[in-house]
C-alpha cells in the first residue's frame, strides 16, 4: 500500500481533528494540513448549549485538545480561513484568504450551517447556536434580559430551553412538532419530554408555526405565531435545523444531495472523502444513504475515513448513537429511533424517571433509548446492532477487512483515481 | 501509560466501554465513566488510545510514559 504523501482536512471541528489524529495513529507520516474556518482551536460543540451557555465552563474547557496535544500531531493547522473552492481532479482547495492548498487526499469535514428565519438577519437579539462565538454571544444576551423564546423543539432547542430555565430565565419553547423531540423520538418519549419541560416551567407553544419576528429599532421584541399570538422576547434562539455546509463545493462536480454524496467507504471521488455532519454515505447495513448530525458519528466515521485514505477499503457501518441532557435527564439513543416505530418500555418505569425503551419497526429492533439508564441502554445496544449489520452474503456486502490489513484489491500501487470505485457514488437509490 | 478520566466532561456514551471493557466501565444511571485500570497492560493500550480519540466528550486523556 502506498499512502498519500499529503492529506488535507477541510474542517477543524470534531470530525476533522479526529481524522487527523486517526491518520497519525494509523501510521501516516506524510504531510497533514487541517483547515478551519473559525479562529478557535478545535473545540467541542455539545457543551455549547449546556455547560458553556450556562457559564459552568470557561471557553477553554470546550477545547478538544491542549496546545501540547495539537503540537504532537505534527499537523499544519490553518485556522480562521474558510475553504471557498475545491478542484477535485487536482485535489486543490482555494481559501477565502487566497491560499491554495494541494494534497494527495482531501477530507471534507465542513459540518452544517444553521437554518435561519426570514427577517432574522439585521435584527439584534436573534441567535443561532452552532459555534463557540454563537454560544458566548447568546450567553451575553441571556444575562441581559429575562425573556427568551426558543423556536424549534428539536434537540438543540430543547437543550437551550432547559439550560435557560436553569439560569432562571422566562422561557417559551415554540415549534412545529406536536411534542418536544417528537419528530426524532416519537409521541411517547416526546410526550414525556414535553411534560418535563412544562414541569420545569417552560411555556410551550407546540404545533405552532412562526409567522414573523417582531422588532423595534433594529432589536427583536418578540415572535408572532401563525395563530396570531405574540410571544414577547428579549432574545430569540432559532433552532430550526441545519443544512450541510456544501455551498463552497458548487461547481466542483462533486455530487451533493443533502450532504456530500459518498460511497460505502465515505469516498466522494477518487482521493476525496467526507466525514461527520456533511457526509451522506451509503450505509451497507441499511442499504441506503445516511447522514448523521451527531457528535459520536464524527469521530467514529473519522476512524474509517483515515483507514481508507491510507489505502484501506473499509465500509462505514455504524450503529448511530446520540445523547441529550435536559435538566437532570440524560437520554441515550442507539440505532435509528423514529416517530413511526412502536415503542415498548422493557426495563425501569417512566413513573420513576428511569427506563429503557425499545423501538421496533417491521418486527426488528431499530432503536434503544435510555432515560436516566445509560448503562442498561448500552447493554441492549447489540439488539439494534444486529438489525443494522450488513448482510453477510458476498453478493451484497464486501468483506470487512481489519484496519491493519486492507484487502489486496484496495491496495493499488498508488492511490490512483482509476482504482477507486467512483461509479458507486451515483449508483445508490 | 497512565489513563486519566474527567467525569465532569463525560457524557455517558459508553464508547470507551465498547472499546476497552477491561479499562472502562460506567455508572448504572448517568452512565458516567468509571476507570477500572489507570495503567493498562500493553495488550490493551491501542484500544485505550482509540477510546481517548473517539470519546465524544474528550473526557479521556492518555499520558504515555517511557
Amino acid at each position: 500500500m502506498t499512502a498519500p504523501a499529503g492529506v488535507l482536512v477541510v474542517g477543524a471541528s470534531a470530525g476533522g481533528l479526529a481524522v487527523a489524529e486517526a491518520l497519525r495513529r494509523q501510521g501516516h507520516r506524510g504531510g497533514l494540513t487541517v483547515l478551519g474556518a473559525e479562529a478557535h482551536p478545535p473545540y467541542d460543540r455539545p457543551p455549547l448549549s449546556k455547560q458553556v451557555l450556562r457559564g459552568a465552563w470557561e471557553r477553554e474547557r470546550a477545547h478538544l485538545r491542549s496546545a501540547e496535544q495539537l503540537g504532537a500531531l505534527e499537523a499544519e493547522l490553518v485556522l480562521g480561513d474558510a475553504a471557498v473552492r475545491l478542484d477535485v481532479a487536482a485535489r486543490e482547495v482555494l481559501t477565502a484568504a487566497g491560499r491554495t492548498l494541494r494534497a494527495d487526499a482531501v477530507v471534507l469535514a465542513t459540518g452544517v450551517t444553521p437554518c435561519r428565519l426570514p427577517g432574522q438577519d439585521g435584527l439584534a437579539g436573534v441567535h443561532v447556536l452552532r459555534t463557540l462565538d454563537d454560544a458566548l454571544a447568546l450567553r451575553e444576551h441571556l444575562l441581559a434580559g429575562p425573556r427568551l423564546v426558543v423556536v424549534g423543539e428539536g434537540v438543540l432547542g430543547a437543550e437551550v430551553a432547559a439550560t435557560a430555565r436553569g439560569m432562571g430565565l422566562d422561557v417559551t419553547l415554540a415549534g412545529l412538532g406536536r411534542a418536544v423531540l417528537a419528530d426524532q423520538l416519537g409521541d411517547r418519549i416526546g410526550g414525556a419530554l414535553t411534560r418535563l419541560h412544562a414541569e420545569r416551567g417552560v411555556r410551550l407553544r407546540l404545533g405552532a408555526a412562526v409567522r414573523e419576528l417582531t422588532g423595534s429599532g433594529g432589536r427583536v421584541t418578540g415572535v408572532r405565531l401563525a395563530t396570531g399570538e405574540l410571544l414577547p422576547a428579549d432574545a430569540v434562539v432559532v433552532a430550526v435545523g441545519s443544512r450541510p455546509a456544501t455551498g463552497w463545493l458548487a461547481g466542483s462536480g462533486l455530487p451533493v444531495d443533502d450532504g456530500v454524496v459518498c460511497d460505502a467507504f465515505c469516498r466522494a471521488a477518487p482521493g476525496v472523502y467526507a466525514v461527520g455532519d456533511v457526509a451522506s454515505w451509503h450505509h451497507e447495513g441499511l442499504g441506503r444513504r445516511l447522514r448523521l448530525e451527531n457528535r459520536t458519528n464524527a469521530v467514529e466515521q473519522a476512524q474509517i475515513v483515515a483507514a481508507n485514505v491510507l489505502g484501506g477499503e473499509r465500509p462505514y457501518v455504524p450503529v448511530p448513537y446520540f445523547w441529550t441532557d435536559q435538566y437532570d435527564v440524560k437520554i441515550q439513543a442507539y440505532g435509528l429511533p423514529t416517530a413511526a416505530a412502536e415503542v415498548e418500555v422493557v426495563e425501569g418505569d417512566p413513573e420513576d424517571g428511569r427506563f429503557v425503551a425499545l423501538y421496533r419497526e417491521g418486527g426488528a429492533v431499530t432503536g434503544v433509548l435510555g432515560w436516566n439508564m445509560a448503562k442498561a441502554a448500552r447493554l441492549r445496544r447489540p439488539l439494534v446492532a444486529a438489525a443494522m449489520a450488513p448482510a453477510t452474503s458476498p453478493a451484497t456486502s464486501p468483506a470487512t477487512p481489519s484496519p491493519a490489513t486492507p484487502s489486496p484489491a484496495a491496495s493499488p500501487a498508488t492511490p490512483s483515481p482509476a482504482a477507486a470505485p467512483a461509479a458507486r457514488v451515483n449508483t445508490r437509490a | 501509560m497512565n489513563v486519566i478520566v474527567d467525569a465532569g466532561k463525560c457524557c455517558g456514551a459508553g464508547q470507551c466501554v465498547l472499546l476497552a471493557p477491561d479499562v472502562f466501565d460506567q455508572n448504572e444511571d448517568d452512565g458516567i465513566v468509571v476507570l477500572l485500570d489507570a495503567t493498562p497492560p500493553e495488550a490493551l493500550r491501542a484500544a485505550v488510545r482509540e477510546a481517548a480519540e473517539v470519546c465524544p466528550a474528550a473526557a479521556i486523556t492518555v499520558e504515555e510514559r517511557p
